[in-house]
C-alpha cells in the first residue's frame, strides 16, 4: 500500500534517512533529538552547528549487521566530521508478529509467547502476562507463588544486568569483560536450568503460579550464587569503575535530562540516572515488593557512566532482595489449587475421573477470563514492561499489546546521540541497553 | 489500583491530553490500537458509540504515583485522528506502531511510515480481517 518511490527520486525508503531538502522541518527536529513538547527546553543552538549544508554533511548506515548493536538495530547517522549530527534508528528486522500470534494462542499457550520477547529477561515477560491474565480472571494466588516468582525475577534481573556488563565491556574494548560477565551469568542460569529445565525461555511463570516448586537444596544455590555475585562486582568495581579509560570514555558522553527522559517515555536505568527515582517497585508496588527492604538507585548527570552506575547499583540491590527473599520464602502451594486455572499433578490423573476431566478441558480448550481489559506494569531490567490485555470472554486474548522498553528507550537516541563522537555512538547505544527481540516484538 | 479512565471523543482528544499533561500527568508510558471488529460489545461511557478501532493511551503521574487510561474511538472507513506527537513527544514511536499494525492515520505526526513491516508491506497485519498464513504441514 506504501509508495515505494519516493518523491525525491532515490531508492531510500520512507523509514530511511533522508538527505536534508527532502526531510520536512518537524522530522528534521525528530532526528535532531529537539521535541516540539513546550516542557523540553530546544536544544541549545550554540552547542552544535547544526546548520550544515547537506553536502558538508555526510550520512552514513550502522547496522543491522554490526556486532555493537546487539543484534539488528539499524542506526542511520547524519555526520558532520566525527560528530553525530541526525540519528534515525530504523528497525523490524525481528519482527515475527509476536502479539499477532499472541491472539491464536490460549492463555495457559501465552506464556511460550511472551518469553521468546525480551530474551534477556524472559522471566519478567511471563509475570507481565500472568499478572495481566491473573487480573482479568481475578484469580488468587498463593504467597508461596508470589515469593518464587519475585526469587526467579529478581535473579533475571541479575543475570540480565550481569550480560548487559559483559557487552558494555566488549563494546568499549574491555574484553575480558565479556568473559566474566558471561561466567557470572551461567551461574543464573544453571540455577534456572535445575528449577525451570530450561536456561532461557522458561515459560515457568504461569497464570496461576508457576510452573514448579523450587528443588529442593535450592537456599544453597541460591546462596553460592549470591556470594559469588557479590564478589564479582567488587571486582567489576575495581575493573570499570576507579578505571581512568573507561571512566573517559563514559563521562560526560551521551547526556539526557530528567525532563526530556520523562517527555521520551524513557524508562529504568535511563530515567533513573537522569535522577528521577522511579522504579515501579517502589512507586507501584506489585508482587511482594512492599515487603522486602532495597533502595531506588539514581544517578546525577544522566551521562553513560550514570546509567552503568545505576546498573551496577540495581544489582547490589537485587543481591540484597533475594537474600531477603529466601529468609522470608514461605511454605504452600506454588500454584493456586483452581482446577480450572491449573492443571491437576499428573499422579491424581490416574486416579480421579475428575482430575482426568479437568486435565483435559485445560489443555483442549484452556481456561477461559470474562470480558474487560487491563494494564499491568512490572519493572522489568530495562524499564517499564506493560502488558494491555482485551478479553471478549473466551479462552485466548482478544488483543495483546506489550509495551515494550527497549522499543520506548530506543527514541531517546537521536537525544543522546546528538553532538557525539561516532566513536561514543557504540558506547551511548550500548548504555540504552536494547533487545531487538523486545524492540521488533 | 484502577486507573482513572477517560473516553473523549476524537474532537475532545487533543483537549483531553493537555489536560492529563497540565494535571501532572507527566509521561505516556504507552499507546496502542485495538482492532474490535468481532467484539463489538464492551463497557464505555454514556453517550459513546463504540467504533471499529480504539485507541488506548496511558499516561503516568511520576509525583504523585497513579496512572490514568484515555480510550478513544476511531471509525473504520476513515481510520483518522489528531496526533498527540506535540503534547508527549514520547509517542512518536507508538503512533508509529499503531498506523504500520492498523493502519491509522495520525495527522501531524512528524514521520508515519511503517517501523517494524517493510515499506512495501501490503495490509495491516493486526486488523482482525487480516487472514493469518499458514503452512500445510504433513506428518507421517
Amino acid at each position: 500500500m506504501t509508495d515505494t518511490t519516493n518523491t525525491w527520486g532515490t531508492a531510500e525508503p520512507k523509514q530511511e534517512m533522508a538527505t536534508r531538502q527532502a526531510t520536512e522541518e518537524v522530522e528534521m527536529q525528530r532526528e535532531l533529538g529537539e521535541m516540539a513538547d513546550p516542557r523540553v527546553a530546544l536544544l541549545d543552538p550554540d552547542d552544535i552547528n547544526i546548520e550544515k549544508l547537506s553536502d558538508e554533511t555526510m550520512i552514513i548506515n550502522m547496522g543491522p549487521q554490526h556486532p555493537s548493536t546487539h543484534g539488528v538495530l539499524r542506526l542511520m547517522l547524519e555526520l558532520n566530521g566525527e560528530t553525530v549530527i541526525r540519528t534515525k534508528s530504523v528497525i523490524g528486522y525481528l519482527h515475527t508478529g509476536m502479539e499477532k500470534t499472541a491472539e491464536t494462542l490460549s492463555f495457559l499457550q501465552g506464556g511460550t509467547n511472551v518469553t521468546r520477547m525480551d530474551y534477556l529477561s524472559p522471566l519478567a515477560n511471563e509475570l507481565a502476562f500472568s499478572l495481566a491474565v491473573e487480573a482479568l480472571g481475578e484469580v488468587e494466588i498463593p504467597d508461596r507463588a508470589t515469593w518464587i516468582r519475585m526469587l526467579m525475577v529478581e535473579l533475571n534481573r541479575l543475570s540480565s544486568h550481569l550480560t548487559w556488563m559483559a557487552t558494555n565491556g566488549m563494546d568499549l574494548a574491555a574484553t575480558s569483560m565479556m568473559i566474566y560477565g558471561f561466567r557470572e551469568r551461567e551461574r543464573i542460569l544453571r540455577f534456572f536450568e535445575k528449577t525451570t529445565g530450561v536456561r532461557m525461555n522458561h515459560n515457568f511463570i504461569r497464570p496461576g503460579g508457576v510452573a514448579a516448586d523450587l528443588p529442593s537444596g535450592w537456599q544453597d544455590d541460591v546462596e553460592d550464587i549470591l556470594a559469588h555475585t557479590s564478589s564479582t562486582l567488587d571486582d567489576f568495581d575495581q575493573l570499570f569503575t576507579g578505571q581512568p579509560i573507561f571512566r573517559e570514555r563514559t563521562e560526560g558522553v551521551g547526556i539526557i535530562d530528567a525532563k526530556t527522559a520523562i517527555a521520551l517515555s524513557a524508562t529504568g536505568p535511563i530515567l533513573r540516572a537522569a535522577g528521577v527515582p522511579w522504579d515501579l517497585r517502589r512507586t507501584m508496588p506489585y508482587l511482594a515488593y512492599s515487603e522486602v527492604d532495597f533502595d531506588v538507585v539514581v544517578g546525577s548527570q544522566g551521562d553513560t557512566f550514570d546509567r552503568y552506575a545505576v546498573r551496577m547499583g540495581e544489582l547490589r540491590e537485587s543481591v540484597r532482595i533475594v537474600s531477603q527473599i529466601m529468609d522470608k520464602m514461605p511454605g504452600g502451594d506454588y500454584k493456586t489449587q483452581d482446577k480450572k486455572i491449573t492443571p491437576p499433578p499428573r499422579g491424581r490423573i490416574d486416579e480421579s475421573m475428575e482430575a482426568l476431566i479437568h486435565h483435559f478441558k485445560l489443555y483442549t480448550q484452556g481456561f477461559s477470563v470474562p470480558p474487560g481489559e487491563v494494564y499491568v506494569a512490572v519493572e522489568s531490567p530495562r524499564g517499564e514492561l506493560g502488558c494491555y490485555m482485551v478479553s471478549d470472554g473466551t479462552s485466548r486474548p482478544y488483543r495483546m499489546h506489550t509495551r515494550a522498553p527497549s522499543f520506548v528507550n530506543l527514541q531517546a537516541l537521536p537525544t543522546l546521540l546528538r553532538g557525539a563522537l561516532i566513536a561514543d555512538a557504540v558506547a551511548i547505544v550500548s548504555s540504552v541497553d536494547p533487545v531487538m527481540g523486545e524492540v521488533d516484538r | 489500583m484502577n486507573p482513572e479512565m477517560y473516553f473523549p471523543t476524537r474532537e475532545s482528544y487533543r483537549q483531553q491530553m493537555i489536560e492529563l499533561r497540565d494535571r501532572q500527568f507527566q509521561m505516556c508510558c504507552d499507546l496502542c490500537c485495538v482492532d474490535y471488529l468481532t467484539h463489538p460489545g464492551r463497557t464505555l461511557d454514556d453517550g459513546i458509540r463504540p467504533e471499529r478501532f480504539e485507541i488506548v493511551v496511558n499516561v503516568l503521574n511520576l509525583d504523585d504515583p497513579a496512572r490514568a487510561r484515555v480510550r478513544v474511538q476511531v471509525p473504520y472507513p476513515n481510520p483518522e485522528i489528531d496526533s498527540i506527537y506535540d503534547i508527549y513527544p514520547g509517542v512518536e514511536a507508538m503512533e508509529r506502531e499503531a498506523y504500520d499494525m492498523f493502519g491509522i492515520i495520525f495527522r501531524g505526526h512528524p514521520d508515519l511510515s511503517r517501523i517494524l513491516m517493510p515499506d512495501e508491506w501490503e495490509g495491516f497485519p493486526l486488523r482482525k480481517d487480516y487472514d493469518i498464513g499458514a503452512v500445510p504441514v504433513q506428518f507421517k
